[in-house]
């Protein structure tokens, strides 16, 4: 069953349209992840499904109930804010029990629904704690157990773990997946701008640009297989690297030739009408490896190499001083600043992109 | 060497405060210390050299009617615009702060009273007030059928027409403070407040209201120690009459000492008034402090 459905929905302020047509079904117990870059949508899109933002355009449904014009409490959703939003003057336990006390239920259910939830988030020893007297990762737990509380069917989360600091958020983060994994009904709703929250937590991603949705899809999938060039740069990091090419032969294979490298024969299909045109050839930096062949996919000098220990980050110096290709090598390598070296990538690994940017694999 | 810099470090921070200290002494502190000296001297008349009478100038207080009387007026006075004026600031900031058209010329209007010169607009309240055909008798004449009220003149309603005027000129004041406090309250607060179900009147109660105490600490001091030092309206609307119905402590200060010029007598009176702003300022300080969440 569906557990929140989007219809065709848009979202104008006067005349500047944020959003515009999203199509999404999500599934009860699912994590969705919106991700995209800032100001493309993502908290204005959340902030329509808690009912905080009306909806200008198409239907929201919660559990095949229409939503648009319900007000946010009886959706039966929850949402944990970026800032936390904890009443400054209410101790941990009166705000997790907030919700509840106003909808004047028993004491005693009270009592039991925020101890569960204190349990569940590690927060008993800080219950008569004021929201000041907390740091930043107990103050967001508040914030998730005042939403756990509300026992909600749809839990919604605005960038929750950007106001952490970078260890805090991994712990965090992986909080959240047990949390979920505890909570298997409960559907959840994440927005992030992080790439990594995304990949990590979700069961689906949804790729949003500019008000639009640009792909769905499990993490691997858009990670191996993006629709469009604006995924396959979005996801992965460093950004999927795109060499100008030409087709040169159609077929089961695509054959591409390069001015400033060898033709490469790629194994996915495309049409005659393909012959000649302008393309572009995408590797990710992680799918390079070093060769000594002369017919390498590329062949460049070194730029600036970022040894991490784990890996090696090569920065090598495109044609014409423009931006160059990037490289992700594994391990340890003693490769200097300035020596030419050359790469490889298994044909299998690369991308096709039309000039409207679009995947060969997706047309 | 140490304590040379030690002693450096000291003169120039005495030299920092002397500036403040001069002119907090000169105006404040011993102004004060000498009116509580003064309060136990006569007052010096021609060649008569004033003298220590001890508690004369006090039992002389207690036994004075016209005292007790502005001083009940002072009360009533206070309990008549402080409530009022916090209270009307409060609603007019909730709503100037909402989505409303015209909003700014709404905040403008209401923040024009306190800007005007009381003096300038007296005219306009004395009109208001004019018996007869000033506006409130032509709108209660019109409306109820009321007959002509001298609201100035008459014993019983002068007082509460300053007060009205004292509200009109305050609450525009205030209000500022409120506002100010109000745009920096995170929205995302009453958010999270309306997705777990609360109205307006609960997110107001429950949690506006109780984020705005420190405010409403501060206005209603404020509004205190103005209701014990704000006369100028009393002397353009009413010089204290009819027969000190609408005197206030300051206002009968005024009159002893510059009238009648018993410095000593005012003295004690001056005391007296600081006595209580001090009594009323401690005890506000009490009554908020477990009811005050600061950030
Ligand atoms: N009240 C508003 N009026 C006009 N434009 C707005 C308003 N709120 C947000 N926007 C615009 O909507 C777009 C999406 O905003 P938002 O959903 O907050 O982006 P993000 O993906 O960073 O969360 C932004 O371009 C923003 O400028
Ligand atoms: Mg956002």
């Amino acid at each position: 069953m569906s557990s929140v459905s989007l219809k065709e929905v848009g979202k104008s302020y006067g005349r500047v349209e944020v959003l515009r047509g999203i199509n999404l079904e999500i599934e009860t117990g699912e994590l969705i992840v919106f991700v995209g870059p800032s100001g493309c949508g993502k908290s204005t899109l959340l902030r329509m499904i808690a009912g905080l933002e009306t909806i200008t355009a198409g239907d929201l449904s919660i559990d095949d109930e229409r939503m648009n014009d319900v007000p946010p409490a009886q959706r039966g959703i929850a949402m944990v804010f970026q800032t936390y939003a904890l009443y400054p003057h209410m101790s941990v336990r009166d705000n997790m029990a907030f919700g509840m006390k106003i909808a004047k239920k028993p004491k005693a259910e009270i009592e039991a629904a925020v101890s569960k939830a204190a349990r569940i988030l590690q927060l008993e020893p800080y219950l008569d704690r004021l929201p000041k007297a907390l740091s930043g990762g107990q103050r967001q737990r508040v914030a998730i157990g005042r939403a756990i509380v509300r026992d909600p069917k749809v839990f919604l989360f605005d960038e929750p773990l950007s106001n952490l600091d970078a260890a805090l958020r991994v712990a965090t983060r992986i909080e959240i997946a047990h949390l979920k994994e505890s909570m298997p009904d409960s559907t959840m709703i994440y927005v992030t701008h992080d790439q990594v929250e995304a990949m990590t937590l979700a069961d689906r991603i949804v790729v949003l640009n500019g008000g639009n949705i640009e792909q769905v899809g499990a993490p691997l999938e858009l990670y191996e297989n993006p629709r469009n060039v604006f995924v396959a740069q979005f996801i992965g990091s460093p950004a999927m690297n795109l060499l100008d090419a030409t087709v040169t032969a159609t077929g089961t294979q695509t054959t591409v030739g390069r001015a400033d490298g060898p033709a490469v024969v790629v194994p996915i299909a495309s049409q005659a009408s393909d012959q000649a045109r302008p393309v572009r050839l995408g590797v990710r930096p992680e799918d390079l490896v070093l060769t000594e062949a002369e017919d390498a996919l590329i062949e460049a000098e070194v730029d600036l190499v970022e040894a991490l220990g784990e890996t090696t980050v090569l920065y090598l110096k495109g044609a014409n001083g423009g931006a160059g290709t990037i490289a992700k090598l594994p391990g340890i390598h003693p490769v200097k600043k300035g020596t030419r070296v050359r790469l490889k990538a298994d044909p299998a690994k690369l991308h096709l992109f039309d000039e409207a940017g679009i995947s060969f694999r997706h047309r | 060497m140490r304590a040379w810099k030690l002693k450096r470090d000291w003169v120039t921070g005495w030299l920092l405060l002397l500036p403040a200290m001069v002119f907090l002494f000169a105006f404040t502190h011993i102004p004060a210390v000498n009116s509580l000296i003064n309060s136990f001297y006569s007052t010096p008349r021609g060649k008569r050299a004033a003298k220590f009478i001890g508690l004369d100038n006090y039992e002389r207080m207690i036994g004075d009617p016209v005292f007790w009387k502005v001083l009940g007026n002072n009360l009533w006075f206070a309990m008549g615009t402080i409530p009022a004026s916090v209270g009307l600031a409060l609603v007019m900031a909730l709503w100037v702060n909402g989505r409303l058209p015209g909003r700014g010329f709404a905040r403008m209007a209401f923040f024009t009273p306190t800007v005007l010169p009381l003096i300038a607009v007296a005219n306009i309240w004395l009109f208001f007030y004019t018996p007869g055909f000033g506006l409130f008798d032509q709108l209660f004449g019109g409306l109820f059928g009321w007959s002509s009220t001298n609201w100035l003149g008459s014993p019983d309603t002068a007082l509460n027409a300053v007060i009205v005027v004292t509200i009109w000129k305050e609450a525009g004041f205030f209000m500022i403070f409120y506002l100010a406090a109000l745009q920096a309250m995170p929205v995302s607060l009453v958010e999270a407040a309306r997705v777990e179900g609360a109205n307006g009147w609960t997110i107001f109660w429950r949690i506006t209201f109780p984020l705005l105490m420190p405010t409403t600490l501060f206005v209603s001091i404020n509004a205190v120690i103005n209701s014990f030092r704000l006369v100028d309206h009393i002397f353009i609307l009413t010089d204290g009459g009819p027969d000190n119905a609408s005197a206030v402590l300051l206002f009968y200060i005024y009159e002893i000492a510059f009238k009648f010029w018993e410095t000593g007598y005012a003295a004690t009176l001056t005391v007296a008034l600081l006595v209580l702003l001090c009594l009323l300022a401690i005890g506000q300080f009490f009554l908020f402090d477990r009811k005050v969440h600061y950030k």
